[in-house]
């Protein structure tokens, strides 16, 4: 189900598909939980004050209140955000991650507290050495509390639908003249050089102009590479020129 | 797979926006129970979205409309695949939830209490073979005093030493009480080591605590300070440790063909069941040791105290023995 001590967290559904979550390390989370316990500072804070101006009335039920409300906070915090805000803490949101279910199901309201009563081990002997040290080592990055309950905390992605007419106007396309030359590109280009190869476009303006030619230079052998398209197709085009017949190619236009 | 992806996406659209809608609404409104059309229609935007993913797999496109698309089929797929029933707070089945988990795992409530008893037994033990221990073996000030001098004490005392601190006193008793529970608990994933061995230090200061007070011919006074509130305090701990040998039986899973994941997955609604039972009880300890326990004859007659204490193990036993029962 997983990619061996990954970054990636993959489940196959029974329909045969896969998804994927990518894993929080172990070091986005610590920021996650400085950010946490800040709040949890903050929030006791807040509460024991309230507790001190009570204490005119009664000093005795203000300090029991204030002891028991700490408590609270600081076991009731992630307990009631993370279930409130579908996996997520304060922290969490600012560092972009989120607890979900190991095996991709609905998180459960038993695995959040379970996850987080848990972290009276985790934090043992003091600033979660434990589950740090159960973080490290485990494959999907889970401390005991995570292991114990189900879960894992996995990155937030902000998918958007592609725009593909800033990256490869349907314009004229020389490449697309040759049909089976255009299937045989798209079946061979890896998803690793499109991907690069869009951020080289959308990016082109930021970049000096000699590393810019250098590097659409360097893509467009590679796409030629993979299919030798006749020099009639190549001619006049410059190496950016071809890499953007090469996006409008692989995403699919047709002739211009 | 050669597709059109311009084409594709505008042909598909529609869809994953429909999907996506749903989707929102139901996170939204979680306890709202779908009508069949709308679960026939969900069903179908799911296999259609998993379908242009999967046609996505072998053609080297965008990352972003991948991730997008995974991400509907994930969202998706926890909604349509979840067997365990949506969360639905009521008090009856939360407070029924207790004793039956109690009773699922009534097993790991004996070996709790035969290691607390063991450690009881070693108590007794150290004390009986030389009362010095005691010094080690109780690390409280006010358990160090001689018996017989600490009742004397407490039954001639004039003044309430608990004047002004009785409220704040039973907050730190509840808080520290849930702590160690929720750790005897916790233990449990170190495979049950750190629950045996919290259970067996609890154990053996009651056993020395009673050894001690026995030897000192103080028993009826032992018995009305610590049965008031120990009747809850103690078996709540025990609770804790029957939940932390649930947890370690999860994972080590004998006789168990069932994945390690699943084990835990069946297992975590009656741990946190047992473990916010523990914890109500240990509010009452906490409330009924400061206002109560401290007190002793001539304030309130050590009978009164014992058949209170006694009262009030009777009314958890018959709670966790069947109450809920089906």
């Amino acid at each position: 189900m997983s990619n061996g001590r990954e970054s990636l967290l993959t489940i196959e559904t029974p329909e045969g598909v896969e998804f994927s979550y990518d894993l929080a390390t172990p070091v986005t989370r610590s920021l996650a939980w400085i950010v946490d316990a800040a709040a949890i500072a903050v929030i006791s804070k807040g509460v024991s004050q309230v507790c001190q101006w009570l204490g005119v009335l009664n000093q005795d039920w203000a300090n029991a209140v204030s002891v028991i409300l700490y408590f609270l906070i600081s076991v009731g915090y992630g307990i009631t955000l993370e279930w409130r805000w579908h996996g997520q803490t304060i922290g969490k949101r600012v560092m972009g991650l989120r607890v979900v279910d190991s095996q991709g199901l609905r998180l459960q309201l038993s695995q959040v507290i379970l996850r987080n009563l848990l972290r009276f081990i985790d934090m043992l002997p003091l600033l979660y050495l434990v589950g740090g040290i159960a973080s490290f080592c485990s494959r999907n990055c889970q401390r005991l509390g995570d292991l114990a309950a189900g879960t894992i905390v996995a990155r937030v992605r902000h998918p958007q639908a592609p725009d593909l007419e800033q990256v490869a106007p349907a314009k004229y396309n020389s490449l697309l003249a040759y049909p089976h030359l255009a299937a045989r590109l798209r079946g061979l280009a890896s998803p690793d050089a499109v991907s690069i190869a869009v951020r080289a476009v959308s990016r082109r303006d930021g970049y000096e102009p000699l590393a810019r030619i250098e590097l659409f230079q360097e893509l467009a052998e590679y796409f030629q590479s993979l299919a030798q398209f006749p020099e009639a197709a190549r001619e006049g085009l410059t190496g950016e020129q071809y890499v953007r017949s090469v996006l409008r190619v692989v995403y699919g236009g047709r002739r211009g | 797979m050669i597709i059109d992806l311009p084409r594709f996406v505008s042909a598909e659209r529609a869809y994953w926006d429909e999907l996506h809608a749903a989707l929102a609404k139901m996170e939204a409104e979680p306890e709202r129970r779908l009508p069949l059309e709308e679960i026939q229609r969900l069903h179908y935007l799911y296999e259609r979205c998993s379908s242009d993913l999967s046609r996505l797999d072998t053609f080297a496109t965008e990352p972003g409309l991948r991730a997008f698309l995974e991400s509907l089929v994930s969202r998706s797929y926890s909604v349509i695949h979840e067997t365990r029933a949506p969360v639905r707070i009521r008090w009856k089945n939360v407070v029924l939830a207790f004793p039956r988990a109690f009773r699922r795992h009534l097993g790991a409530f004996r070996l709790a209490v035969a290691v607390t008893l063991l450690g009881c037994a070693f108590g007794w033990f150290a004390l009986h073979v030389d009362s010095r221990n005691k010094a080690t073996l109780l690390p409280f000030s006010h358990l160090l005093i001689p018996p017989s001098e600490r009742v004397a004490q407490e039954e001639s005392a004039k003044e309430d030493r608990m004047k002004g601190v009785k409220a704040s006193f039973a907050a730190e008793l509840m808080t520290h009480n849930t702590q160690v529970t929720v750790m005897a608990m916790a233990f449990g994933v170190t495979f049950g080591v750190g629950t045996l061995i919290l259970l067996f230090y609890n154990g053996v200061i009651l056993g020395a605590v009673a050894t001690d007070y026995i030897a000192g011919g103080q028993g009826v006074f032992l018995a009305g300070w610590l049965l008031p509130h120990g009747s809850i305090e103690i078996p709540a701990i025990l609770l804790g440790g029957q939940a932390g040998f649930v947890l370690a039986g999860a994972l080590i899973g004998w006789g168990d063909r069932t994945p390690r994941a699943g084990r835990l997955r069946a297992v975590a609604p009656d741990l946190v069941a047992i473990v916010s039972g523990a914890a109500v009880m240990l509010i009452w300890a906490g409330i009924v040791e400061s206002f109560v326990s401290q007190y002793h004859q001539p304030v309130i007659p050590y009978g009164l105290k014992i058949a209170f204490g006694l009262c009030e193990l009777a009314a958890l036993t018959f709670f966790l023995g069947w109450v809920g029962r089906e």
